[in-house]
């Protein structure tokens, strides 16, 4: 008989106080709470983090690579949200 | 991102080989750029890919089962809480693979019922009993050893969620290869039946441990399209040479005799070693070594036996979901 397939998680951790959380991997567990208990276990066995997040991999939603040419385009062309796109003669120093 | 529900197949067909996009695939890995799951990637890469991950995956959690062996019976606290954590590794190294593993779209259930089934291979060293403590240092330090060898060069493989994973996993690594020599070079400092017993688990297992990193270059199957795919860096004999040029002093230091009598250094400080019995080998991944039966018989009985606890777990969360379900429309 197959075995039937466990709910995919998808696991963050906050290495120090100030750092953001980061995605680390993902493990298999049927509710929140063991997530939570697996993504200790798998994921912080040697003092990896202070905080974790579990999110079921369903619930993200993620911009397709193959369009990632049109997504981030309007980035690309705006050459004057750069702090170099602007002169500042050199006797003003440091800005 | 590492998730099933993103590599839905639905709408897309991989088979098609479409090949002004191999060819934009190839210009990737050429341009040393990793591929990602939702990324376009030819059938072969991605069949490859499952293949080898999922059967790294297996060899992890098969190879908790010769380690297992000797946790209770591991001669101090000290030595047992060690081989604890490491057998308790391996199976966080087993859980990174197959998640590695499943982003290429295979569940990890369904990969877990072909290696149940006999029908997925895992690494052949781990077919090989453990007969005395002394084998515990040796898996250590040489099994783990040689793994470092073939990992290291996998951190940088074009696949990212495989080369993330290996990096996770080398991090682990050298705690157990440096446990394992620990464990020999107490023994090779104790007494002579103390030594007596190391010599003899090095003399078990070196030749296998060699025929840990696959056929020679002339007759690997596998080599030459993982090769121009950057999914192996370096080839199975000049990852052999390596391991056997680093281990040879470290046997020195321990006062050990490496079993092959014909080995000499040679001009370039590398060491020859005599020919490997690649029909050993064959044997072995035949399913014909003196554990296969074994191994599986265990897997398919823990697997089993855990059965009940999946299925409550599931029961439990399905119950939850329906209450909560219940009290939102009251």
């Amino acid at each position: 008989m197959a075995t039937p397939n466990i709910p995919l998680w998808e696991v963050f951790i906050r290495s120090r106080n100030g750092l953001a959380h980061k995605h680390v991997g993902s493990l298999h567990a049927t509710d929140a709470t063991l997530a939570l208990q697996a993504a200790r276990d798998i994921y912080t066995r040697r003092g990896e983090g202070l905080s974790i997040w579990v999110v079921p991999s369903s619930a993200i939603t993620a911009s397709d690579p193959s369009e990632k040419g049109m997504m981030f385009e309007p980035a690309e062309s705006k050459i004057y949200r750069h702090p170099t796109f602007y002169d500042v003669p050199e006797e003003v120093g440091h800005m | 991102m590492y998730t099933q529900a993103l590599n839905s197949s639905e709408g897309e067909d991989r088979n098609i080989e479409d090949a002004a996009r191999a060819a934009q695939f190839q210009s990737r890995i050429d341009a040393d750029e990793r591929i990602e799951p939702n990324d376009w990637m030819p059938a072969a890469y991605r069949k490859t890919l499952t293949r080898q991950i999922s059967q790294h995956a297996h060899s992890e959690i098969v190879g908790m089962l010769p380690e297992g062996n000797w946790i209770t019976r591991a001669p101090s606290l000290r030595r047992k809480a060690a081989l604890l954590a490491k057998v308790q590794d391996e199976c966080g190294h087993g859980l990174y693979l197959y998640a590695a593993a499943e982003t290429l779209g295979s569940s990890r259930e369904e990969l877990v019922d072909l290696m149940l089934a006999g029908k997925a291979k895992y690494s052949s060293i781990f077919n090989y009993p453990t007969l005395t403590w002394a084998e515990i240092g040796t898996i250590g330090w040489l099994v783990d050893g040689a793994a470092i060898m073939n990992q290291i060069p996998l951190c940088r493989c074009s696949y990212g969620p495989y080369a993330r994973a290996m990096i996770r996993v080398c991090k682990e690594e050298s705690f157990h290869q440096r446990q394992g020599f620990e464990i020999m070079l107490t023994l090779c400092r104790g007494t002579e039946e103390q030594k007596a017993m190391a010599q003899d688990a090095l003399n078990r297992w070196w030749w296998p441990v060699l025929m840990m990193f696959g056929p020679p270059d002339q007759v690997s199957q596998h080599s030459d399209t993982s090769t121009k795919w950057k999914i192996k860096r370096f080839s199975n004999d000049e990852l052999r040479q390596k391991f056997v040029d680093a281990t040879v002093p470290q046997a020195q230091f321990l006062g050990l005799t490496i079993p092959d009598p014909g080995m000499k250094q040679n001009a370039n400080g590398n060491w020859e070693y005599s020919a490997i019995d690649w029909e050993e080998f064959k044997q072995v991944l035949a399913g014909n070594g003196p554990c296969n039966r074994d191994r599986l018989a265990a897997r398919r009985k823990a697997h089993e036996d855990g059965a009940w606890v999946r299925e409550a777990a599931m029961a439990y969360a399905e119950k939850r979901r329906q209450r909560s379900a219940l009290q939102a429309a009251e």
